[in-house]
């Protein structure tokens, strides 16, 4: 069973979320008899090229084929293999799209299906790379569990979740090497269940992967300004945790969602959809990738040109909050 | 290997009931129609299949050394479900649930494991590539059981067969049989016209065994499915058949690839098919 602690927490953090990945295969390949990991050749890049050594009956590289891993992978899920398919998030979601919408959707085989780099963790790679519109796909097909880690120790707990969940799940990795760190000790970890990181009493901060670091930053400078925030790690998209998106309704008079991902139909439309069917809840501020496509850049410069940085969340935040401050003191 | 073989004597009126039974089920799916031409293509290759080549159990459909059936085309449901009722897997009265609303047996199969179903299909080409995996599994685990998937002609335009095609091969699987229902048509029309290619020599090409037989000559495929020779790479049997075949005003006539049969013409399917 791989360890959780802090010392583990920095070298993992070291590595990024794909690396860990890799390592937690590796130390969970034996927990596991009918487990196969599937890459579509990028073994080495997903940090499985040890995995493949020390297990190589459990190892199946279906070359540059993503519509191909996909099948392959329901075959032997099917014959009651225990798969973890592996490729960049884009071409995961993407290129065999209708591979994982019949195989994972349809007919509900336990693949696990974990989208590496997504994001903008592909950085000078440009657009072709980037994993910009992987939630809003995997949201919309039936029955798919959506999982979208903080950081590199949510990356060993949510894919030892993933084995032990018995059905389809998409794992989406983000971030790059020096990954920050939210978790430094074990904790609990389930499926479905919000984590509230801190409290607050004027907004809530809901966020997911890569940018729950960031929403942390951002509320320690809107605490500096006198904004009390709370921050909630939304590491599973789907199905979503409304009993907790109810609890930040209650305490709050702005909800913000935070996330490495477009705007449209990610983590801030999966909870828009669920809180339009509501009377009256707290004004929504969705922030994200805005819906264009963008110049390449490193992943530092990606975040900053998309207002992702905690100084920038910060800012978005305090902007809206203050309009709702302003419009409460105009006479109706 | 001659007609008078107790097995094949026994396919060829296997499949003329499929075929009159398939007509039954197109009749009674009323205006939903139903996918004739090629569901009358395949009536031999799954009489076959399922009459005499297949290891199964109906009376125990999850069997672990059943051979597995994919049927990748899979709007090829009317030779499928028919064979299904032949092989004891459905029984008459579910085979007349043929495309009603709520059914099991919808005009493309539905995963059902205590029917026979091995997987959920009717987009084309991802057949070949869950047929891989199966056949992987069944290799890893030392596991004899054998991987039929039949496809279309047409269906090999799809860009993922040929990545399924080169895995098999790759990976040895001598025990995946590839079927191509060779009817030369596809839904718009003349295959040659469309997207013209040689698939004897593309799946050469590949690295498969390669066989080809009269689709319809029950004696000759199942010859053919029985000579199997390499242990090394995968097997493929392009089954030269006609769409439509046994009714004379389908045959080869893209109308049929899918519509609704009036009563007139229901009438006069079965007056050929008895005389």
């Amino acid at each position: 069973m791989i360890q959780i602690n802090s010392l583990n927490a920095r070298l993992w953090s070291k590595l990024g979320q794909r690396g860990t990945f890799g390592i937690t295969l590796l130390e969970s390949g034996r927990d596991f008899e009918n487990l196969m990991v599937l890459s579509a050749d990028l073994c080495s890049t997903s940090g499985l090229d040890r995995f493949r050594l020390q297990f190589p009956e459990k190892f199946l590289n279906v070359g540059i084929a993503e519509q191909n891993l996909v099948g392959i992978s329901a075959g032997l899920a099917k014959e009651g293999y225990l798969v973890f398919a592996t490729t960049f998030a884009n071409f995961a979601a993407m290129r065999s799209y209708e591979q994982v919408r019949l195989n994972l959707g349809y007919m509900g085989f336990n693949i696990k299906l974990v989208g590496l780099g997504s994001g903008f963790a592909m950085g000078m790679f440009g657009n072709t790379h980037y994993g910009i519109e992987d939630v809003a796909l995997m949201r919309a097909i039936p029955g798919l569990c959506i999982l979208s880690p903080a950081d590199c120790t949510e990356v060993v707990k949510a894919t030892v979740a993933a084995a032990m969940y018995p059905g389809p799940v998409y794992l989406r990795l983000t971030g790059v090497v020096n990954n920050p760190i939210v978790n430094k000790e074990d904790y609990p970890f389930e499926i479905g269940k919000a984590i509230h990181l801190k409290s607050g009493s004027d907004v809530s901060i809901i966020a997911t992967g890569s940018m729950v670091y960031h929403a942390l930053e951002a509320a320690k400078l809107l605490e500096s300004k006198g904004i009390s925030a709370a921050v909630i790690n939304m590491h599973t998209i789907k199905p979503l945790d409304t009993e907790a998106i109810h609890g930040a309704c209650k305490n709050s008079k702005l909800i913000i969602t935070v996330e490495e991902h477009s705007v449209i139909g990610g983590l801030g439309g999966a909870i828009a959809e669920y809180l339009c069917g509501f009377a009256s809840h707290p004004r929504l501020l969705i922030i994200g990738i805005p819906d264009a496509f963008q110049k390449a850049g490193d992943y530092p410069y990606l975040l900053e040109q998309n207002g992702l940085t905690g100084v920038q969340i910060a800012e978005k935040v305090m902007t809206s909050f203050n309009e709702i401050i302003h419009s409460e003191r105009i006479p109706q | 290997m001659t007609s008078q073989d107790p097995i094949i004597k026994n396919i060829k009126p296997m499949a003329d009931r499929m075929r009159k039974k398939a007509l039954q089920l197109a009749f009674s799916a009323g205006n939903n129609g139903a996918h004739l031409g090629s569901g009358l293509s395949i009536i031999e290759i799954m009489a076959v299949l399922y009459g005499g080549i297949m290891k199964i159990d109906p009376k125990n459909p999850r069997w672990e050394g059943r051979d597995r059936f994919i049927l990748s085309k899979g709007h090829g449901t009317l030779g499928y479900y028919t064979a299904l009722e032949e092989a004891g897997l459905i029984s008459d009265e579910e085979l007349s649930t043929f495309e009603k609303n709520g059914g099991f047996l919808p005009g493309q199969p539905v995963m059902n494991m205590d029917k026979g179903i091995e997987f959920s299909s009717g987009s084309l080409g991802h057949g070949l590539s869950l047929g891989v995996g199966v056949a992987l599994a069944g290799k890893k685990r030392g596991q004899d059981y054998k991987v039929y998937v039949l496809m279309g002609d047409g269906e090999c335009n799809e860009g993922s067969v040929w990545e399924a095609a080169m895995a098999a091969k790759h990976y040895k699987l001598s025990n995946l049989v590839a079927i191509i229902d060779a009817n030369d048509m596809q839904s718009d029309g003349a295959r040659c016209d469309i997207m013209a290619a040689d698939y004897e020599t593309i799946w050469k090409g590949f690295g498969w065994d390669v066989a080809t037989a009269d689709g319809h000559d029950v004696s000759r495929l199942y010859e053919t499915f029985q000579a199997g020779v390499r242990t090394d790479v995968p097997r493929a049997i392009i089954a030269r058949t006609i769409k439509g075949n046994g009714v004379s005003f389908m045959e080869n006539n893209n109308e049929w690839h899918h519509n609704r049969l009036t009563q007139a013409q229901y009438d006069a399917a079965i007056k050929e098919l008895d005389s």
